[in-house]
């Protein structure tokens, strides 16, 4: 592991740290994810649980580090888990690999710094269809914590994995996830970032799929003082879908809110579909960033290719930044995106209160209304209840 | 049960006065039409009523039951029992019919200091209603008025108002966009509504309603007013000639 460390280093050490001059980084400043000093961010504590309902294997990280006593013993028929650290052969030479190829065609420096310095992270091979979920739960402890995690997830042709990730890694958090998603393969992925309203968070999924496979993952923020959620995704078999989305809530009365969705997907093989769902609803002075694109290849026929990203303005001290993306150097395909920044419909707010629902309650049910098309993105009925259970706790939290 | 006097409405944006003295009075478990020219202020009536903001009240006054409705939120006017079948129905993707139904009756009981409607209990309530309106239950799932017809909207309006049983209904061109059959269930619907302690106000076009829906009064609203009252014969002059003549009456 080392060696992968060592190439990672060098990477950084090459391309140099991002600041506010790269272009997708132009809102968004990077500056205090790269700063040696970590801002303090007070641990939020007494978060409910969530997907407690369901049967998982749950592994825990608390400040970034492994915690064996919290987790569940990491035995599930048809995957093998290991630590960053112990990696089998297999993972030896595929870690740092999708993130190192994602440098292109643009360059991703907290992700290398990642692979280079991670704290800690878990190998997973799925060789069959998992029976119940992974759940990598994350906890912060210390008002201090610096958490560097690194997954590497490789589901061979035919596996088929959910994933949760779910809380707040520490009071600043790099994560980083490759997913290698096998022919045939499903990985679904579904993360409810944490509470901690301080917390700073860049996370990079970097992503390869394979031929029929399919590539899901849903994300909901809903704290955090600076969060920047970026995907790369690489379609390289024919008939492949990948869907990502995105749901953001943000109130800048709690504390700062700046929420950053940077999604690249590439379609590199014939007839893909893929989709870009991205919803903030944003109160008090919160900015929401979404730079999303989508890059076909000469010779990827037949691409379905998707993209809206919306903004919904509790009030008008907001801001919502869009920058939407199409490269297409196929001749047979169709491609679309949309960007809309708007206010709550005052038409169907009377209509709700005409027939009774109080003003608040009608706001929080065009709320809902506004996320639907990105909570539809969830196929699972049972975690798309919780992730609604979540939405409205938040609602109820922030009216008037 | 209605008792409306001399309303003047504006638009608060702009200088344009819209009713210029609205005079109206339905008794309780009566049924009064509204019919009259486009654009002679007959929606505005219907949603400075309910509460809609971007009016301004100039003038006048309107009350429900002896309360002032006018210094009322739209959602107390509905927990006093006021209810507006919209000439637009809107729609809200996203949210399920039988949620927003649910939510609207819960909170006008709790309006009322009643405690919530068991799920049971609603969703009797619910199929039972939309049975006799032929709301089948994949109308009921879906989210509200969202891919409906023109006229799955119209009959969608007085499920709720069937399921909210409000005490005054004001239903704003609900005949119109449907075919002769929805026409039938929908004052069907209204008919079977109709009690001692409940008044309508029917807004319409047509006498064809009027004739499926008894009314008491016929009122011609015109230019923001009320021009002519009379009894349902007053809908027949209507259908037969026009506006032209009572038009040409008043001035
Ligand atoms: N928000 C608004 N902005 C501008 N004009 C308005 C507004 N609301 C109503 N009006 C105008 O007021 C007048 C009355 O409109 P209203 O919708 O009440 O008429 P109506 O009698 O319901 O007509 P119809 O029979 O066509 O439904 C019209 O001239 C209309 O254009
Ligand atoms: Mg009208």
């Amino acid at each position: 592991m080392q060696a992968v460390r060592t190439a990672a280093a060098a990477r950084l050490a090459e391309m140099g740290w991002p600041t506010r001059r790269d272009e997708y980084w132009r809102w968004t400043d990077p500056a205090t994810f790269a700063a040696e000093e970590v801002p303090e961010s007070e641990a939020f504590r007494v978060e409910r649980p969530i997907f407690s309902g369901m049967d998982k294997l749950r592994l825990v990280f608390t400040d970034g580090v492994f915690d064996a006593a919290a987790s569940d013993d990491a035995a599930l028929a048809g995957v093998e888990i290991s630590r960053l650290a112990n990696a089998p052969k297999w993972a030896v030479d595929a870690v740092g690999s999708l993130e190192a190829a994602g440098q292109k065609p643009v360059r991703r420096p907290l992700a290398a710094l990642n692979t280079a310095r991670a704290t800690d992270g878990i190998l997973v091979r799925v060789t069959g269809r998992a029976t119940k979920p992974l759940h990598i739960s994350y906890r912060q402890s210390s008002n201090t914590s610096d958490a560097i995690l690194h997954h590497y997830i490789k589901l061979e042709p035919g596996a088929e994995l959910t994933l949760l990730e779910t809380g707040t890694a520490g009071a600043r958090a790099n994560l980083v996830m490759e997913v290698d998603v096998g022919e045939g393969a499903r990985f679904h992925h579904i993360r409810p970032q944490g509470r901690s309203v301080g917390h700073r968070v860049v996370s990079a999924i970097f992503a390869r799929v394979g031929a029929q496979a399919v590539f899901k993952s849903f994300t909901l923020s809903m704290n955090g003082r600076l969060t920047r959620n970026e995907a790369m995704i690489e379609i390289v078999g024919d008939n492949a879908v990948a869907h990502i989305a995105g749901a953001a809530l943000g109130d800048g009365a709690d504390d700062d809110f700046h929420h950053d969705d940077t999604v690249f997907i590439t379609h590199g093989a014939v007839g893909c579909e893929s989709r870009q769902v991205f919803k903030k609803v944003l109160r008090h002075g919160a900015v929401g960033v979404f730079q999303g694109k989508i890059l076909v290849r000469n010779g990827a026929q037949k691409t379905d290719g998707y993209q809206i990203s919306q903004a919904l303005m509790l009030d008008d001290s907001c801001q919502f930044l869009a920058k939407p993306e199409l490269e297409i150097y196929a001749d047979d395909v169709k491609c679309s995106h949309g960007s809309t920044t708007g206010a709550i419909d005052e038409t169907a707010l009377f209509y709700l209160r005409s027939r009774g629902v109080p003003r608040e309650e009608a706001v929080a049910l065009l709320v809902l209304s506004f996320l639907a098309d990105a909570i539809a993105e969830i196929d699972d009925e049972t975690i798309a209840a919780d992730i609604l259970a979540r939405l409205e706790e938040w609602l109820a939290r922030h009216r008037g | 049960m209605l008792k409306i006097k001399d309303l003047h409405v504006k638009l608060q944006d702009e200088e344009k006065v819209i009713l210029k003295g609205v005079d109206l009075e339905v008794a309780t478990g009566q049924v009064h039409a509204i019919m009259g020219p486009n654009g002679s202020g007959k929606s505005t009536l219907s949603y400075v009523l309910s509460g809609r903001e971007g009016y301004e009240v100039t003038a006048g006054s309107a009350t429900l039951q002896g309360q002032d409705l006018l210094v009322l939120d739209p959602e107390e006017r509905a927990a006093a029992g006021l209810f507006l079948a919209f000439q637009y129905p809107v729609e809200i993707p996203g949210v399920g019919n039988m949620v927003f139904l649910r939510t609207a009756v819960n909170a006008q009981r709790k309006a009322r200091g009643e405690d919530e409607i068991s799920a049971t209990d609603f969703l009797k309530l619910v199929r039972e209603k939309a049975k006799t309106l032929k709301i089948d239950a994949d109308m009921l799932k879906r989210p509200v008025n969202v891919g409906f017809s023109g006229g799955e909207k119209k009959r969608n309006e007085i499920l709720q108002m069937a399921v909210l049983e409000p005490r005054m209904c004001i239903l704003d061109e609900t005949d119109s966009g449907l075919d002769v059959d929805a026409m039938k269930l929908v004052a069907d619907g209204v008919n079977a509504l109709r009690d001692a302690g409940r008044s309508f106000l029917v807004i319409t076009h047509y006498q064809r309603l009027l004739d499926h829906i008894a009314p008491d009064v016929v009122h011609i609203m015109a230019d923001g007013r009320i021009v002519r009252s009379g009894g349902p014969e007053l809908a027949l002059e209507v259908e037969k000639n026009g506006y032209a003549d009572i038009l040409a009456e008043v001035r």
